[in-house]
């Protein structure tokens, strides 16, 4: 069957089966970051946008986001770089493994919630498996990255 | 794994209804389960073009639709002022937002899961179900039948002066609840709606009359009601607690929910 959404703020039409998951799709197209971690709904780690909502792309049917808007890190990389590139600074990216779902899960939260607190933080966080840190490190690197964004905004 | 003929998208439930005679064919929901299975589907059947992923508040009821998402639930004001929290606290610890944004409230009760934070909640709400050909039915009485083909179209929950706390244990933050609970005064008594026992949600009501002060509740009736419930109701074994222990932590659930729910007496 015949797929049409927009990825990445671009429109596509591809080739489909009934039974064909989401994450495979994107990552046919191109979209790399999105991988395959528990494949039980659980890791977080091929989480994408559908129409802005942070989803699981290994458990969504690929026909059902025709007509939408799905987004990957491959679309988000100002937001990923700025805010990649600090986490990795603070020393919060330990085995890598977690990253790209958590930097998607982290952008959402930044847009829904653009101050969080601890624990609104940790359970946004909950949602993307990493087994490294106990995300002490994620958490120290978030509250320091959104300190920084306060203060550049105060500055200009 | 999981393989699908057809994907179909409906346009209204009447279709819907035809399509889900078939015993091959299934109703999707957020679909988490499903795509764990190893089954052949022949139509997958999608209701998410039907508008029945919206909350609609009026003066005396909640009406939910069966593909409203467990992350609306946890977000929704009025649900959460209603509830005195407890909605939020009964989904904010399942798996993830990611899964809470797909995962419908329509998949989780009709799936009658015993682990379910979510029927134990809209149980312990005293809610009700619609379905497309049976009409309105208790939610109490519909967790009891066994799935058939007919279509959960939307939950209904009647605003009623109440008081009611929800309460999980679970070993780690997003596993399943090893024992879920909720209390609830309404009408004059108080409920206590336990569920992962590992069965499904069921109710025990004070008919006993231990809690004697209407929502003023002592911590030593909180206490003895809580040892009541965990009497009535039967305990099992799983990997995530023995059923001895799950009587013990049921016994402090229910106390520590009408605490929380009740005032001080």
């Amino acid at each position: 069957m015949e797929l049409k959404f927009i990825l990445n703020e671009k429109n596509v039409v591809t080739e489909i089966e009934a039974d064909s998951l989401l994450i495979d799709v994107v990552r046919d197209l191109g979209c790399l970051s999105v991988k395959r971690g528990c494949e039980t709904s659980n890791c977080g780690l091929c989480t994408v946008f559908v129409e802005d909502k942070p989803v699981l792309s290994c458990s969504v049917l690929a026909a059902r986001v025709e007509g939408q808007h799905v987004t990957t890190l491959e679309g988000l990389q100002e937001e990923a770089a700025d805010f990649g590139a600090f986490i990795a600074d603070q020393g919060a990216e330990q085995c890598g493994f977690c990253n790209p779902g958590f930097i998607m899960n982290a952008i959402a939260m930044f847009r829904e919630n653009p101050h969080p607190d601890d624990e609104e933080i940790l359970a946004y966080l909950s949602g993307n498996l990493c087994r490294c840190s106990g995300y002490e490190g994620q958490l120290r690197g978030i509250k320091a990255y959104l300190e920084f964004k306060d203060s550049q905004k105060g500055e200009a | 794994m999981l393989q699908i003929k057809q994907y179909v998208k409906v346009t209204s439930l009447d279709e819907a209804y035809e399509l889900n005679k078939k015993k091959s064919n299934v109703i999707i929901g957020g679909m988490h389960w499903l795509k764990m299975s190893s089954k052949s589907v022949g139509t997958v059947i999608d209701l998410s073009g039907l508008g029945l992923d919206e909350i609609v508040e009026t003066e005396s009821t909640f009406e939910i639709g069966c593909m409203v998402s467990l992350r609306q639930l946890e977000t929704h004001e009025g649900l959460h002022a209603y509830t005195m929290g407890a909605m939020r606290d009964a989904v904010k610890d399942i798996v993830g937002i990611q899964l809470r944004n797909t995962a419908t409230v329509g998949g989780s009760i009709f799936g009658r899961y015993g682990f379910s934070d979510v029927l134990t909640v809209f149980m312990a709400l005293d809610a009700s179900v619609v379905c497309y050909k049976a009409g309105e039915i208790s939610l109490k009485e519909y967790a009891k039948k066994k799935a058939d083909r007919d279509i959960l179209v939307k939950l209904v929950i009647k605003k009623q002066p109440l008081r009611i706390a929800y309460l999980a244990q679970r070993h780690a933050r997003t596993d399943f609840a090893m024992l879920t609970c909720a209390v609830c005064f309404a009408d004059g008594m108080w409920r206590a709606v336990l569920g992962g026992r590992p069965e499904k949600a069921e109710m025990v009501m004070d008919e006993e009359k231990l809690l004697t002060n209407g929502i003023s509740v002592t911590e030593a009736q909180a206490e003895a009601f809580g040892k009541y419930v965990a009497e009535q109701l039967e305990f099992g074994s799983n990997m995530r607690g023995s059923a001895e222990y799950r009587k013990e932590i049921a016994a402090v659930l229910v106390k520590r929910a009408l605490l929380t729910a009740g005032g001080n007496a």
